[in-house]
């Protein structure tokens, strides 16, 4: 390449590192103010370094409570991170081969991202909502104690919930596993084949492995994106709430920095897992090509 | 030679293998359907049933504790009403679809604006693909955070006593505090346009990179300036990029009620929103013909994308 680089490189490297900072930016910024001293303000300027709010926060008692919701959105992100790994693997390898209705499936799932995610929450609290009648009509008709007297509602972060995450991790895992399948040579399949695997043993032993560093990607997509999810969340968690839920309602009520504690804690919880995965995947490589 | 004479020789064995093989999967002709069936299960189940429900109860009536399957065409009417016989003024239905509109607009050009310029930096002017690789994380590692978490980032930059208005009034620029910076259209347009440019520079630098970069010279030499080669040559290739992206962008905003509530102050208006409170206060079947209204425009808008873009390649 020539050493004399256009003016418009110039031009252009600016507005991007001007963009870098508009997204880096604001997140620098509550990143600092969460080591507020305990006197300090939601604004500039720091009064004292401290970290004053990250113990209040896990003291907990403070303006934001997030011990249940956190530990539910934990347990929920890793439920949908599990289905949505096994479950895109599975659709992946169906798509390597025809079958009839692989295209209406890949529409729905493809729809799925597009429609808006107010009207899937909607559409689910309803249907579930419906389910609630059913059961109790039938409860009442058949006389089944329990149901009569104990049953609420099946609504719910692991039943309802659940369901309303996968339709925005789903898609997601399809696609990448389309990438990862369509660089896939078949050639390694066909040797174990020939040298007399079974279809298990060939996924097992030669499939399994080539693919699993995309599988780690598949992991981390899954589990942040239930994580963070919140639009999708809004009408299906019955009773109740996910992390992301309380802290949207606590947006405009909550007036101390603790808020930005947890925004800092969240983050670096995300970083954290995203150094893991980069480690494991490249942990995994030179086994790869030891293989 | 070899390969003419061992055609005959060679048929049978082929076949036979064909055979057995063919036979083999006749054990495993299900095994595509088994493995497709989980995904096909969720799908159906949390997606395709309930957009079903939607519709239908979009037409049932309602009371204050229940809802009554029934048919009829009453909540459309609810959310037009006065739509038609007040129609030089415009009813809050229009206003609502005209504002979530407005958004849509602005914010599908700011991203696509930056989101293109970023895109081409990266693909044309960023040479070596390490480098490459570092700047595309460098933008991809704020989309892990999550999005409360990145709208509240604004308020110690945008609140009345913020870093912009504190600089500001140090500078002598304004008098008092500016109260318009956060809980305002502005602040809604900055927070949309912070959190899905993303979406636009990730499917445009992947269309940007599959152009042959010989036909770019290819336009130099036949004398096309820097201006003329990006609006006759690049723009046009990266078309699928573009839509991709202008479809997740216009989508997304046409059915948000997170970030317009949240920076709007709870004071501005969307569909999205008014879906919600109609949920909040069980009017189920009205915010499910809501709904259906809004998958409605959020199709015709996919659509009408799809043309804008077709008519583009024509002309």
């Amino acid at each position: 390449m020539s050493a004399r680089r256009p003016r418009s490189f110039y031009v252009l490297a600016f507005l991007f590192v001007l963009f870098l900072l508009f997204l880096y930016g604001p997140m620098i910024s509550i990143l600092v103010l969460s080591f507020q001293g305990p006197e300090g303000g939601l604004v500039f300027p720091m009064v004292g370094v401290s970290t004053h709010w990250f113990e209040r926060l896990w003291a907990g008692g403070g303006q934001v409570e997030i011990g249940a919701a956190l530990r539910r959105s934990f347990a929920l992100a890793l439920v949908v991170m599990v289905l949505t790994v096994t479950i895109s693997v599975l659709a992946g390898l169906a798509f390597r081969r025809r079958f009839r209705g692989a295209t209406v499936l890949l529409y729905v799932a493809i729809a799925s991202l597009i429609v808006p995610s107010i009207v899937v929450s909607l559409g689910i609290a309803l249907e579930f909502r419906l389910l609630d009648d059913a059961i109790k009509a039938v409860g009442a008709v058949a006389g089944i104690e329990w149901v009569q007297t104990g049953f609420v509602s099946a609504l719910g972060p692991f039943t309802s919930g659940l369901g309303a995450h996968l339709t925005w991790t789903l898609p997601f895992g399809l696609l990448i596993m389309f990438a990862v399948f369509n660089r896939f040579d078949p050639a390694y399949e066909e040797a174990a084949r020939d040298l007399g695997a079974t279809p298990w043993q060939t996924f097992r032993h030669v499939t399994l492995p080539m693919i699993a560093p995309f599988l780690i990607g598949v992991a981390v997509f899954g589990f942040t994106l239930s994580w963070d999810e919140l639009a999708r969340s809004s009408q299906v968690m019955g009773a109740q709430n996910t992390l992301p839920m309380q802290l949207a309602a606590k947006t405009t009520t909550v007036t101390d920095p603790e808020i930005y504690a947890l925004g800092t804690a969240t983050t670096g919880g995300s970083v954290l897992l995203l150094l893991v995965a980069f480690t494991l995947i490249s942990l995994m490589q030179p086994r790869r090509k030891r293989g | 030679m070899t390969d003419a004479t061992d055609t005959n020789a060679g048929v049978r064995p082929v076949r036979a293998s064909a055979g057995r093989r063919g036979s083999g999967r006749a054990g495993t002709a299900l095994a595509p359907y088994l493995q497709a069936a989980p995904m096909a299960l969720v799908f159906l189940v949390f997606f395709v049933l309930p957009l079903a429900a939607t519709i239908v109860v979009s037409f049932w009536q309602y009371t204050q504790y229940s809802i009554e399957p029934a048919f009829t065409a009453q909540n459309y009417g609810d959310v037009f009403y006065g739509c038609l016989a007040d129609l030089p003024r415009l009813c809050t239905t229009f206003l609502t679809y005209l504002s979530t509109l407005k958004f849509c607009l602005i914010v599908w050009v700011t991203t696509l604006t930056i989101g293109f310029t970023v895109a081409y930096f990266l693909a044309f002017h960023v040479h070596t693909l390490k480098i490459q690789v570092i700047c595309f994380l460098l933008c991809t590692i704020p989309f892990w955070t999550s999005i409360v978490i990145r709208m509240i980032s604004w308020i110690p930059l945008l609140g009345r006593n913020g870093l912009v208005n504190q600089t500001l009034v140090g500078m002598g620029v304004i008098d008092t505090p500016l109260e318009e910076l956060l809980y305002s259209d502005f602040a809604v347009i900055l927070a949309l346009t912070h959190l899905y440019t993303l979406f636009m520079v990730v499917p445009i630098f992947n269309s940007l990179m599959r152009i042959d970069r010989s036909l770019i010279e290819a336009a130099r030499d036949a004398g096309a300036g820097g201006p003329q080669t990006l609006l006759h040559v690049i723009l046009p290739l990266a078309r699928p990029g573009i839509l991709i992206g202008s479809i997740f962008v216009v989508t997304v905003v046409m059915g948000d009620f997170l970030t317009i509530g949240i920076m709007g102050g709870q004071q501005i208006a969307s569909v999205g929103k008014v879906i919600q409170t109609q949920m909040q206060f069980l009017q189920f079947p009205l915010a499910a013909a809501n709904a259906v209204i809004l998958l409605a425009a959020v199709l015709v808008g996919v659509w009408a994308l799809l043309k804008l873009v077709d008519i583009r390649k024509e002309l």
